[in-house]
């Protein structure tokens, strides 16, 4: 056999041996990596869990004026608030005691970013779960409920996060952000699907 | 009666040895069980020193086999599922034959671990036993430590009590806060758009396979490592130093039968005040189980005021003392890494407090004292003086690590003895 790179046939090529055993290795490596894909992605929801993550649908006629409901979609509790007028003027002037008041680092679509928070001023519709270790957070609703003015809103009874009702974050508490609003939508004036919007199906 | 010798032997046919000793000469030929016992036995030297802080070890592997055997069993009669974990934990506890006895000592146990294994690690700040040649020694138990955490964690959920479930919420909820990957992240952990049945399972595999298995090698590797090193002292001298004329340390006596003996002691009044507890006290007035988790898991009612068990109780108040929720997670993995480091934030020339100076000495009270503190805090509603407070212990807790290298460099240390303290009884 012929000598390779001026090895004789009797002496162990280190260099050869080196670049084999790394080349090995690196290919070993990569087919590892392939190899860990479909257990790591069997963890994703199931094609079941997505099937029961379709939109719900609320009849709004049931929710009286000043009164909330709560359904769930996606395993998430999500509150739906029928806003009087008094309680939609009660959204405005506290700005100055908000974390957040202009949801620019909240989480909602493009069509919820507004003083309101909704897509009408009416009904608020949001994901009831805190934004900080999601508890969920319960109605105090009425004026000067928490303290003498207390403009009306939620409070999370794990860590003492507070809301308004626009769902925005007051100061001091340890939730960072407002509570966040699902896609949602009106078929008809009466009727409102949550899950959906004009980009589709979440 | 047999024929003895006069050496006292039984006097045996010319040419046979007796059949016990024949066998084990079998054996070994095959196994070096003699071996093992001659070297890591008979022929382990420990120092002679070690006080009532050297239980701790051997315990936590007590609690560990406990947990092993009551939890295979509790495997047996546990249905994990959204529909059926809740009810037949009921079961457990009110049909099967002993099943309150073997559900308690596993809940217990769990509390059991964390106690044995906080002393075990206070013994090493104690006596320094994470300095230099024993730092993976220490990483290593640290990595058991975290293994626990997991194990106890996922454990937690799978009553599905109303308490597992919010939890569960919680603490899954805190990968949430990881920029960008962070909600997409939490979907996967779950499985669900919510804590659901496939949270359950996947934490029921991790509690009952994965994570006992990663357990059991971390503590193997503990243990080489232990053997590699050899164990400190309460004085945190080398008895490899000073050796007798048969090269064995004369400060040293052999692990059996002199400490395994000491060790049954410890195990016996372990398993005294574990009877006391599984028999009379075993929720240990909501310490070792919470209220709220004797009712079924419901996602649309979050129990009044929500705390983990009393053992993350201090990483809790962490969490909750600071104001902004990304931060307040950051700090409470921080409050849990910073244990990693101490060998190397320790720059003491000396490894025992018997020979630190005074600042190591308040140090080490100050954290600990926080430690105990921001656990108990934990427990409490986070509000007003509760938080402040917590505020307080926590800067205590990470100024311990953060100013070792300061203190323990600037001290004036003792001198250190060429061999142990020891008092003859």
């Amino acid at each position: 056999m012929a000598d390779h790179a001026g090895v004789a046939d009797d002496e162990v090529d280190l260099s050869r041996r080196k670049f084999l055993t790394r080349a090995t290795i690196a290919t070993g490596a990569v087919g590892a990596a392939f190899a860990a894909v479909p257990f790591i992605e069997s963890w994703s929801p199931s094609e079941r869990a997505r099937a029961q993550g379709v939109p719900t649908e609320l009849d709004l006629s049931k929710v009286d004026e000043g009164q909330m409901t709560t359904v769930v979609w996606r395993r998430s509790p999500i509150y739906v608030v029928h806003r009087s007028a008094d309680m939609v003027k009660r959204v405005a002037g506290h700005n100055d005691q908000l974390k957040d008041p202009d949801s620019r680092s909240s989480d909602q679509p493009d069509y919820c970013k507004n003083p309101l928070r909704s897509r009408t001023p009416e009904f608020m519709v949001m994901i009831g779960t805190c934004t900080h270790l999601g508890c969920l957070p319960k109605q105090r609703f009425a004026e000067g409920e928490l303290y003498p003015n207390w403009p009306g809103g939620f409070f999370c009874p794990c860590h003492g996060s507070r809301f308004d009702l626009a769902g925005r974050v007051f100061d001091g508490s340890p939730a960072s952000v407002n509570l966040r609003i699902p896609p949602y939508s009106y078929p008809k004036p009466t009727s409102l699907i949550i899950g959906v919007d004009e980009k589709g199906s979440a | 009666m047999a024929v003895k010798t006069a050496s006292g032997e039984p006097a045996l046919p010319p040419g046979r040895a007796p059949v016990m000793a024949r066998f084990w000469g079998w054996i070994n030929k095959r196994l070096p069980a003699q071996e093992f016992i001659d070297t890591q036995l008979t022929g382990y030297y420990a120092p002679k020193n070690f006080n009532i802080w050297y239980f701790f070890g051997s315990l936590a592997g007590v609690v560990l086999v406990l947990q092993l055997v009551t939890g295979i069993f509790l495997t047996m009669f546990y249905k994990v599922g959204e529909a059926t974990s809740f009810d037949s934990v009921e079961y457990i506890m009110r049909e099967v034959d002993y099943g309150w006895l073997i559900r308690y000592l596993h809940s217990t146990g769990a509390s059991a671990f964390f106690v044995v294994v906080y002393l075990h690690m206070f013994r090493a700040f104690l006596y320094g036993s994470y300095k230099k040649p024993r730092e993976l020694l220490w990483l290593f138990g640290m990595a058991v430590y975290l293994a626990l955490m997991a194990e106890a964690f996922m454990g937690y959920v799978l009553p599905w009590g109303n308490m597992s479930f919010w939890g569960a919420q919680v603490i899954v909820n805190l990968f949430g806060t990881i920029p960008g990957i962070g909600p997409g992240l939490v979907e996967w952990i779950r499985g669900d758009y919510g804590i659901a049945d496939a949270t359950l399972s996947r934490f029921f595999a991790l509690h009952v396979a994965a994570i006992p298995l990663a357990l059991l090698l971390l503590v193997a590797l503990h243990l080489v490592a232990l053997r590699q090193t050899g164990s400190n002292n309460p004085d945190g001298i080398e008895i490899k130093d000073k050796l007798g004329a048969d090269g064995r340390p004369l400060d040293g006596i052999p692990f059996h039968p002199y400490y395994t003996v000491k060790d049954v002691v410890g195990i016996g009044l372990f398993l005294v005040v574990l009877a006391l507890i599984v028999f009379f006290v075993p929720t240990l007035g909501g310490l070792f189980l919470e209220s709220p988790n004797f009712e079924p898991a419901n996602p649309l009612s979050t129990p009044e005021h929500i705390a983990p068990v009393w053992y993350f109780t201090p990483y809790y108040a962490i969490l909750r003392a600071v104001p902004d929720q990304r931060m307040g997670a950051l700090l409470m993995l921080l409050a849990v890494a910073a244990f990693l480091f101490v060998p190397w934030l320790d720059r003491s020339p000396v490894r025992s407090m018997r020979y630190k100076g005074w600042m190591s000495r308040v140090a080490l009270a100050l954290f600990a004292f926080s430690f105990v503190a921001l656990g108990y805090l934990g427990l409490q509603p986070a509000e007003g003086l509760y938080v402040l407070l917590a505020r307080i212990f926590a800067v205590i807790y990470f100024a311990f690590f953060v100013l070792m290298p300061v203190y323990t460099s600037l001290e004036r240390t003792r001198p250190v003895p060429a061999r142990v303290t020891y008092h003859a009884h």
